[in-house]
């Protein structure tokens, strides 16, 4: 049977209080993981009491607590305009790039932050992401062809290209994978929809000559086959993409070759 | 001593890399598969570099759209940066350009397709072709993603051909010989574990990006903290021409979350409160595609004569609705996404409001077309520091001048990607042994870690980043004047001497985020100093250095590139070095200065 309780050592405790400064008018309330591995111990959460004048996106919000409040909270962050994938996390319940996430999209009340879930957290809001991306590398990412090109680039037909739309744009944020039931589950053997949708995105691909060797490869119960059409990848990519109907098409390629 | 206390793992390699954006990974990839073994060092996981928000396209003449040549593509480049490009290196660029691409293609990049197969490309701002004539199609393009898709299949490739990576390392100083001076490899801090680690190479490549975070208003990401630039001056190498700062036309009002030139490539234009068009007064010929600091200056010049849109008049419009939903869905269909979510716009219908933000440095670690970093030394303006190359955003070879074109950028990484591991290829011999350093070697560089984590001033690090900021975006703006800047040299000086008063909170090496922030405070601020005062230098206007009191260009006493050193106390020195107006081959012809116009 599965637990459905925290283990002891991940209970989130009722962490530091920070009030808003005096004279705050646009005041909302956030309720941020904090964990510091030189202290260990079980997590909690530092509740802020921020001035949200000035602030579009949660991300705005972190750093604003990061510059002004407390320099010690901990976050991933870059491009600031959801295209490099850093900032992915948990808000209010729900897996994504916090440069994106309006403030004006959460519900009304105190929001929660939290890392991408059921991944070791190595310090706040950053989570060790090392098996994520070993997982990506196993697929092969990469063109493999036999086939010399020549000293021009490959041709591919508008409609070709067309089918990589929707799978080449993700960021490997994550988002999704860590949404995933059944990837919370089995985590060191599903593969998970990030680096499904990936493997899907070199099996589309017209120009790559490796389709066989890539379908045998996922042709296992648990790489491919844990996947049970939760959803929760597709309802929580920031980007819009659909994962769970890429994994879909890989099953149905496994089908038609066997008919 | 506290620096005896540290205790630093060392990893010895054929080369070390620092920087996973287009031009690390280019290397890194390269070095990897000519047999060399290659550290490459980045502290961000290598998709998450900026190189992942380039989106109009990478250039090249490969004339699948209509007539072209790497000719052309020379002079418009030229002719973009001002004349302050060093010519034979501008056509090593250009000529490659070909095969860099379609090598890009090879890989796997999944550039979008005309109609018969080929390369999608698209026209962009000052390319042109038979010298100025006609518009070229010259911008490959992946839709609106071609920076995503590059990046993410370079890491591919390096993943490919087995490169090793160390995730999450920052890199916080080169590492000298003290007996020869010669740079030996970089410290860094593996931030997951706190660890600290010398990476030796008998070629260290700097490819760590710019340093645009130094202004209040940029595209850039937040990462982008010019730190190759800022540990090249502790090392005590002079950087070039840091005067020129690229603003882009159109970075999204408020946010200045970048839209691609593209989106003008495609047919989008600019107008002002009265829907005037007003390119066509600036640039007749090439009217919202002349090249950015001209577009730049134009939207500058509208806003300040009382022309802006919005309610503070403070910006302009970006028209792309008349393009259709079905162009814009599917060449433009990222930039149309963060207009959506940065300005609330739905760009079908409406217009976006955008405005000039810093973008890009022309400037940086001074480099010949191999990405040998380069010194003067006596009379000798080209002498090769051993062991240490720059590439990327990082350096000046000069290919961009005074003035870099859309989408020669990527072009840049590529290009000259390759030719760092061509090169390293050709110097060191796989697994060549590595020379043990004297114990004190690592010593200036933990003496300066300890004392940044330690830092127990009275300002944190955001609040003089913020001043920093302020600063250089009030005095080092589109336009410069000898009053902003003198007032701004002297701002940024005190900016730069309120570093001894920094605070860092955190204590911890794992993760701290906090010292990290300080580490590229300084990178930031040597090289927001050596910007201001290298501007203060030139009294012309020279490409994206827009003087009002010196509005020509004047070729007599300035076709030269700056160099700067900013030593620890902030008192930056010059000297300057001339433009090599001689081209590499005869394959095509130097083009002589004459008056830009558009």
């Amino acid at each position: 049977m599965a637990e459905f309780t925290l283990p002891q050592m991940s209970k989130v405790q009722k962490g530091k209080h920070f009030p808003a400064k005096p004279g705050a008018k646009k005041v909302r309330t956030f309720r941020v993981y904090r964990w510091d591995p030189d202290v260990g111990g079980n997590p909690h959460a530092d509740t802020y009491e921020v001035d949200v004048g000035g602030c579009a996106m949660v991300l705005d919000v972190l750093l604003k607590i990061k510059n002004e409040i407390d320099p010690t909270l901990t976050l991933r962050r870059s491009c600031r305009e959801g295209v490099c994938g850093s900032c992915a996390m948990n808000i209010d319940g729900e897996n994504t790039l916090a440069c994106i996430k309006g403030l004006d999209d959460l519900p009304e009340g105190d929001v929660g932050i939290y890392p991408l879930p059921h991944m070791p957290v190595v310090k706040d809001l950053v989570p060790d992401l090392t098996h994520f991306y070993a997982q990506y590398t196993s697929i092969k990412p990469w063109l493999q062809t036999e086939s010399s090109p020549g000293t021009r680039e490959r041709l591919q037909s508008p409609e070709d290209r067309k089918k990589l739309d929707g799978l080449y744009e993700c960021i490997l944020c994550a988002c999704c994978t860590t949404a995933c039931p059944s990837y919370w589950w089995n985590p060191d053997r599903f593969l998970g929809p990030a680096v499904l949708l990936q493997a899907y995105r070199w099996i589309v691909d017209s120009r790559d000559e490796a389709t066989g060797e890539r379908l045998d490869d996922l042709d296992d119960p648990f790489k491919l086959y844990r996947c049970h059409t939760i959803m929760n990848c597709t309802n929580t990519c920031p980007k819009g993409l659909n994962p769970a109907k890429a994994i879909a098409e890989i099953k149905q390629l496994l089908v038609n070759r066997t008919v | 001593m506290a620096a005896e206390s540290y205790k630093v793992e060392t990893h010895q390699y054929d080369v070390v890399v620092v920087g996973a954006g287009g031009a690390g990974l280019r290397a890194t990839m390269g070095l990897a598969a000519k047999g060399l073994s290659a550290a490459c060092v980045t502290k961000v996981f290598p998709t998450r570099s900026h190189t992942v928000a380039a989106q109009g396209g990478v250039a090249a003449a490969l004339g699948n759209m209509g007539e072209d040549d790497w000719r052309y593509h020379f002079y418009d480049t030229v002719k973009g940066g001002d004349w302050l490009g060093d010519q034979d290196a501008v056509e090593y660029m250009c000529r490659e350009a070909i095969p860099a691409v379609i090598e890009l293609e090879h890989f796997g990049v999944p550039f979008s397709r005309t109609k018969d197969g080929k390369i999608y490309q698209r026209p962009f701002g000052g390319m042109t072709t038979r010298y100025g004539e006609g518009v070229a199609q010259r911008t490959c393009a992946a839709a609106d993603r071609t920076g995503h898709a590059i990046l993410h299949t370079l890491y591919t490739q390096a993943l490919k051909h087995d490169a090793r990576f160390f995730v999450e390392y920052f890199a916080t100083d080169l590492v000298k010989d003290p007996r020869s001076g010669r740079i030996t490899g970089v410290l860094a801090i593996d931030l997951n574990e706190g660890t600290l680690h010398y990476f030796q190479g008998h070629a260290v490549v700097l490819a760590t990006g710019g340093y645009g975070r130094a202004y209040f208003s940029c595209t850039s990401a937040h990462t982008c903290t010019g730190d190759g630039g800022g540990m090249a001056l502790r090392a005590g190498l002079a950087l070039q021409d840091l005067e020129f700062v690229q603003f882009h036309p159109t970075g999204i009002y408020g946010s200045g979350c970048l839209i691609t030139e593209g989106s003008r490539g495609e047919g989008g234009f600019l107008t002002n409160s009265k829907g005037e068009r007003f390119m066509e007064r600036y640039a007749p010929n090439a009217k919202d595609l002349a090249s950015r600091d001209v577009v730049s200056r134009a939207i500058t010049m509208e806003i300040r004569e009382g022309r802006g849109v919005g309610e503070h008049a403070d910006h302009v419009y970006l028209n792309l609705a008349h393009l259709g939903a079905d162009v814009l869905h599917e060449r433009l269909p990222g930039i149309s996404e963060t207009a959506r979510i940065f300005a609330g716009v739905d760009v079908t219908k409406e217009p976006i409001p955008v405005l000039p933000t810093v973008h890009y440095n022309m400037g940086g670690i001074p480099t010949n077309y191999h990405g040998e970093v380069v010194q003067k030394v006596g009379d000798d303006p080209d002498v090769v520091v051993p062991g240490l190359f720059a590439i990327g955003e990082a350096a000046c070879v000069s290919v961009h001048g005074a003035n870099r074109l859309g989408s020669n950028s990527l072009l840049d990484l590529v290009v000259f990607g390759r030719a760092v591991a061509n090169r390293c290829a050709e110097l060191v011999k796989p697994d060549t042994p590595h020379h043990d350093l004297p114990k004190d070697a690592l010593d200036p560089a933990l003496t300066r870690l300890d004392k940044l984590r330690h830092a127990n001033g009275g300002t944190p690090t955001a609040e003089l980043r913020l001043k920093m900021q302020k600063t250089m975006q009030a005095d080092a703006a589109v336009f410069r004047t000898a009053e902003t800047l003198k007032e701004g040299c002297r701002k940024i000086d005190e900016v730069y001497s309120g570093f001894g008063d920094i605070h860092v909170s955190d204590r911890s090496l794992i993760w701290n985020s906090d010292l990290m922030e300080t580490f590229e405070l300084s990178n930031l601020l040597a090289q927001a100093v050596g910007t201001m005062h290298s501007a203060e230098q030139r009294p012309e206007s020279r490409g994206a250095h827009a003087r009002e009191d010196f509005p020509d260009r004047d070729d007599v006493h300035w076709m030269k590139h700056t160099l700067v050193t900013v030593d620890d106390q902030g008192q930056c020195s010059f000297a300057y070095r001339a433009v090599h107006s001689n081209t590499m081959t005869d394959e095509v012809a130097t083009v002589p200065p004459k008056k830009r116009v558009y």
